[in-house]
């Protein structure tokens, strides 16, 4: 299967979404609004729940699954509201030691007036900074688009899961194409040199895990896929439990500071 | 190949919880010291043009000055990292960081190597940044500056790495941290590998913070993508270029999304001045002397100008 082709799939407007996963792999969601600052972001969803016994905040960025719904969340794209939410749900699961389980689908943060003007950047950077030294546990699962800054604002994590079918890139191969060729339409050419493919990013050390989906994509069995997360949650909640709270933010800023191909 | 190479599949986590040492975070090292030149200077720059963006006027290198500004509209031009260095430390005080550091191809990206030897041969610098340790207006500090003329001082390993090395030298040695960014986000031919540069600069500027040393990040022209969603939008104190180009999203991206022009002004410095993104504007030729008076107002006594002293 061509790099493309898990493009197609990932971006499905039938692929289960991170509301889906957050319903089937935990009980009690109560979803919690706003960044106190300026607005309740809908393209971000976000609260507590129980992963078994364990008290846990999940958060998603959540694509819509009509029109109407992605109307409504953005197709998925967060302003900085949303990643403010975000950091001010993690910042309280620190606070009450809760680990953090992230769902993110999207093709990438907003670029539009109101996001820039409420500061898109800094919004991204600052919850790099913050997630890079939480004492509290953060998996994060990509579940259909890593679409960039806005996809790693949500993935400065301990563990970082792929979906079979998903993509984490610096851009759209779209995008890619028409920097690079000034071409657009080189888009297929673009997926496979840009390396976007959940085993790409295995083989290259980015990821930890590659999770499994049926042919075709998630979509086509959905409680296959989400019985492997709840499967893998359950294995690596309790191993990341026993760090330390500063064991865990050490690990975590290696884990960052290690990324890097240079030679000196 | 530092840290994962192409033949090392095995993913790095498993690595960091079997055996916690293995990481080694290697620090800056010190480069042998050169003579500073400005890079105008050596060129026998009075003869060479350049025409200014905004009014159009041939101007020579000389009549910009030592700041580069254009002397009929006072558009700065757009200066290289070398070039910042020289007009911002004081005279004879930098000494070079990790000056060898050179870009590898983590995705065999096709050609990158190629391009990678082309823009050090036209540039005469190995990456985009350069880094260092200086005295600012007699200050002692770690200092960094993007260069735009390399491949649009994209980040990628190279510059993500020296820079985390520069904030882990500010932590260690009790020493003020000044960042000029500059850059067009991220490199393309490093792919998510320099995405991950995102994570790993921001994550060294919060371990500087809670060394609990200052980090001012100066605003040039143009600080743009990922590098303004990471470390250049963390400075305790944020400075920012007259009229530089200050934003997250392109602007053709934004107006294709909206379907609407932006305004002129959208952006700009003086937008994130506005908008409560920035501390305050510098004129380029104000900038050692203000840079000075922060870091002097940060001495206390805890930090004072660095451990040695």
């Amino acid at each position: 299967m061509k790099a493309y082709d898990k493009v197609k799939i990932a971006r499905l407007t039938t692929r289960p979404t991170a509301l889906d996963y957050i319903n089937h792999c935990f009980t009690g969601f109560l979803e919690l609004h706003g960044d106190r600052l300026f607005a309740d972001d809908k393209a971000v969803v976000g609260g507590l729940a129980w992963f078994n016994d364990i008290p846990v905040t999940v958060i998603g960025i959540q694509k819509g699954k009509d029109l109407k719904e992605n109307m409504e969340r953005n197709f998925g794209q967060a302003h900085p509201e949303g990643y403010r939410k975000a950091l001010r749900l993690m910042k309280q699961a620190e606070k009450f030691h809760r680990p953090v389980i992230c769902f993110v689908n999207t093709s990438g943060a907003y670029p539009g007036v109101g996001a820039e003007e409420r500061g898109q950047g800094e919004a991204i950077a600052r919850n790099l900074y913050e997630l890079s030294k939480l004492k509290t546990p953060i998996i994060s699962i990509i579940i259909g688009e890593g679409g960039s800054g806005g996809a790693i604002a949500l993935a400065t994590a301990d563990r970082v899961w792929m979906l079979e079918n998903s993509i984490y890139a610096i851009l759209s191969p779209e995008g890619f194409a028409s920097i690079l060729w000034k071409d657009g339409s080189r888009a297929e050419e673009a997926a496979d040199i840009m390396k976007i493919t959940a085993k790409d990013l295995y083989d290259l050390g980015i990821i930890e895990k590659v999770i499994d989906e049926v042919p075709g994509g998630a979509g086509e069995d959905f409680e296959f896929t989400a019985n492997l997360i709840k499967h893998s949650l359950k294995e690596e909640l309790p191993l990341l439990m026993s760090y330390s709270p500063e064991e865990i933010a050490e690990n975590r800023y290696k884990r960052f500071r290690a990324f890097g191909v240079y030679n000196e | 190949m530092a840290l994962f190479g192409k033949s090392k599949y095995t993913p790095l986590v498993k690595r960091i919880l079997k055996k916690k040492d293995e990481i080694v975070i290697k620090k800056a090292v010190t480069s042998p010291k050169e003579p500073e030149k400005s890079a105008f200077e050596a060129e026998k720059a009075s003869e060479i043009k350049v025409k200014c963006k905004k009014c159009g006027t041939e101007v020579s290198k000389t009549e910009a000055g030592r700041y580069k500004i254009c002397p009929k509209c006072g558009r700065y031009f757009r200066i290289g990292a070398r070039e910042r260095i020289y007009i911002t430390v004081d005279k004879g005080s930098f000494t070079e960081f990790d000056a060898n550091m050179t870009a590898a191809n983590p995705l065999n990206f096709p050609e990158y190597e190629e391009k990678i030897a082309a823009m050090q041969k036209k540039t005469g610098i190995k990456d985009a940044v350069i880094t260092g340790r200086a005295k600012i207006g007699g200050c002692d500090c770690v200092i960094g500056a993007m260069d735009s003329s390399f491949i649009m001082a994209s980040m990628g390993s190279v510059v993500g790495e020296k820079l985390a090395r520069v904030f882990e030298y500010g932590a260690e040695n009790k020493l003020p941290v000044i960042i000029f960014a500059a850059s067009g986000g991220a490199r393309m031919q490093e792919g998510i590998v320099s995405l991950m540069q995102m994570a790993k600069t921001s994550a060294a500027a919060a371990k500087l913070s809670d060394a609990g040393q200052l980090y001012i990040s100066v605003l040039t022209d143009p600080t743009t993508g990922g590098v303004s969603a990471s470390f250049a939008m963390l400075g305790d104190i944020i400075l920012a270029e007259p009229k530089a180009l200050i934003g997250f999203a392109g602007r053709r991206v934004i107006e294709g999304t909206i379907k609407q022009k932006l305004p002129d002004d959208f952006q700009t410095a003086e937008f994130q001045l506005a908008h409560g993104f920035a501390d305050m504007i510098v004129k380029r030729e104000d900038m050692p002397k203000r840079l000075a008076e922060i870091i002097k107002l940060h001495y206390n006594s805890y930090n004072k100008g660095g451990k040695e002293q």
